[in-house]
């Protein structure tokens, strides 16, 4: 350690950091660890099953809430990545684009405004004009306050990017959707795998939007964990609940890997 | 037609924020302001009502006179949120400070491992504190079969248990935008205090903590602003006793069916976050960092 770290260092940092760390983690590594409870107690350890796993995955209800979510996800995903790429593209790579800031701050509003008011605000919009498009209304929810997650590292991609590829692009006769397809989108590709990523973990894991918004039948999978927990704790929750987590922690991995292998 | 392009390839994004996230807000503002339908919905004609029962209560003969119940409600969130964002400092900073005391590649690694949980359900990150804090939880059967205690104490469905699930959920909130700020911090000063005789405590007192206070700021607004309209917390672990305004809003849109009250009391979470929002941007341009760049 160079020596200049050392002047910095306080007794006890690393203790306390650790203990951070611990307390982070222990909540959700005790969350798996009982979901392969063979007991239904969630605190006595009676030795390892599959069992809560199997009777998830054979019941009908968290199998049609689990395609719900999917289907979201997926859909919102797609869109909101789209949309927040051809907008990031626009706005970086226009120098004399007058109300810059006012997009900008447009497309980073979901990001400020509370998700309880959100929620109650675009119920409100739904039932007044009225709109029931069943998975529909939930997947434009989602798309909108996915748009943020999804721009920002794409945005923050481009800004990275070295400008005099696409210039030398252009110089070589290169047409601009040439240049587009062949210099810019691939450049770009890790931003907006990353964007992409987060969008989908977002969506997924989205609760009190999806309840306000949903309507009967429309169930995705942490709404059904909600009435779940409500009514008691079952070790099913734990099992179902673990897989969500895996999920979300694959992607957002695997969003970190492709942002780091992505730098030059 | 560049400009034309280029207003098509942000015409998408925007006119989707402006049509659902903009709009909606416009109308319960309007909506704020109107009568309520018993039926659910509005009925047009303006009326304060819905604002004067923030404060006031109509008796059976018309008479208003003041109800606190709402208005504790509202400082409520407002102290348990000031609560979070406050343990969220204690807790973020000397671990902000520790992960940017790292070699780079470590760094990297804890910055991950904080981001992590932030990306993991919300409701299931709140779930894993009802398994620790039942009565027949972690810490209850751990106390019990160690004897100090006789009987389970009860830790869940109390307000102390929302604070908690709130400072689990939001504390990378507040670690993340410190860290950034002390990745920044130039050592030579920390140095040249110590030159000087400072003290360690000395010199986090009077340069590490003042060079990281826009990061504090900018933490304490990301983390007091979702913990204000919190729902998830206040429900599964306050178990619905404690009523917070997130549990009130959405009570009024599901229940309750009285909509401009609702749009009332999140027209006053708005404010409370705009006043926020505004607070740090006047800090912001002050030290020359921005929230978002």
């Amino acid at each position: 350690m160079p020596k200049s770290r050392d002047i910095r260092a306080l007794p006890g940092l690393k203790w306390f950091s650790l203990g951070f760390f611990v307390y982070l983690y222990l909540p959700l590594l005790i969350l798996v660890i009982f979901s392969f409870n063979a007991t239904k107690s969630a605190t006595v350890w009676g030795g390892f099953s599959l069992d809560w796993y199997a009777k998830a995955l054979a019941n009908d209800d968290i199998r049609r809430a689990a395609w719900n979510s999917l289907v979201i996800a997926t859909t919102a995903t797609v869109f909101s990545t789209t949309m927040a790429t051809m907008a990031a593209l626009s706005l970086t790579r226009n120098k004399s684009l007058p109300r810059k800031p006012l997009f900008n701050g447009m497309l980073l509003l979901p990001l400020m405004v509370p998700e309880i008011v959100t929620a109650v605000a675009t119920l409100t919009l739904f039932a007044t004009i009225g709109l029931s498009l069943g998975l529909g209304n939930i997947i434009i929810a989602h798309t909108v306050f996915c748009i943020p997650f999804a721009y920002l590292p794409i945005r923050a991609r481009l800004q990275g990017m070295d400008e005099s590829l696409e210039t030398a692009a252009r110089d070589l006769y290169a047409s601009k959707w040439a240049t587009l397809r062949f210099v810019t989108l691939p450049l770009l590709a890790p931003g907006i795998v990353s964007g992409a990523m987060l969008a989908f973990i977002i969506s997924i894991d989205d609760f009190i939007i999806t309840l306000m918004v949903a309507e009967a039948g429309s169930t995705t999978l942490p709404i059904y964990i909600y009435s779940l927990v409500r009514i008691g704790i079952t070790p099913e929750v734990n099992a179902v609940s673990t897989v969500l987590l895996i999920i979300s922690i694959f992607f957002v991995t695997l969003s970190y890997l492709v942002e780091k292998r992505g730098k030059f | 037609m560049q400009r034309i392009r280029t207003f098509a390839g942000i015409a998408p994004a925007t006119i989707m924020v402006v049509c659902f996230m903009l709009l909606p807000i416009l109308i319960i503002v309007v909506y704020s302001f109107l009568e309520k339908n018993p039926y659910g919905g509005v009925r047009p004609e303006l009326s304060f009502e819905a604002y004067s029962r923030l404060l006031l209560e109509r008796d059976f003969d018309d008479n208003l006179s003041f109800n606190p119940s709402y208005l504790l409600i509202l400082f409520r969130s407002i102290w348990v949120a000031a609560v979070s964002v406050a343990a969220c400092v204690l807790i973020g900073f000397p671990v902000a400070y520790y992960i940017a005391m790292q070699p780079a590649e470590r760094r990297n690694l804890l910055i991950l491992l904080i981001t992590i949980p932030f990306w993991t359900n919300l409701l299931i990150r709140t779930y894993c504190w009802i398994l620790v804090l039942r009565d027949t939880g972690l810490i209850n059967e751990m106390l019990l079969s160690l004897g100090v205690i006789q009987s389970p104490i009860p830790l869940l469905y109390t307000e102390g248990a929302i604070i908690l699930g709130l400072i689990y959920t939001y504390v990378p909130f507040m670690v993340l935008p410190i860290y950034a700020s002390l990745e920044r911090l130039d050592v030579r000063l920390i140095e040249a205090s110590r030159d000087l005789y400072a003290s360690r405590i000395g010199a986090l007192r009077h340069v590490v903590v003042p060079l990281s206070l826009p990061g504090i700021v900018a933490g304490s607004i990301l983390v007091f602003i979702p913990c204000l309209g919190a729902f998830i917390a206040p429900e599964l672990l306050g178990g619905g006793k404690n009523l917070m305004l997130g549990s009130l809003v959405q009570l009024q849109f599901s229940t309750s069916r009285d909509w401009p009250f609702g749009s009332a009391l999140s027209v006053v979470i708005m404010i409370v976050v705009m006043l926020a929002l505004l607070f740090y941007a006047r800090n912001a341009r002050n030290s020359g960092t921005e929230l978002v760049h």
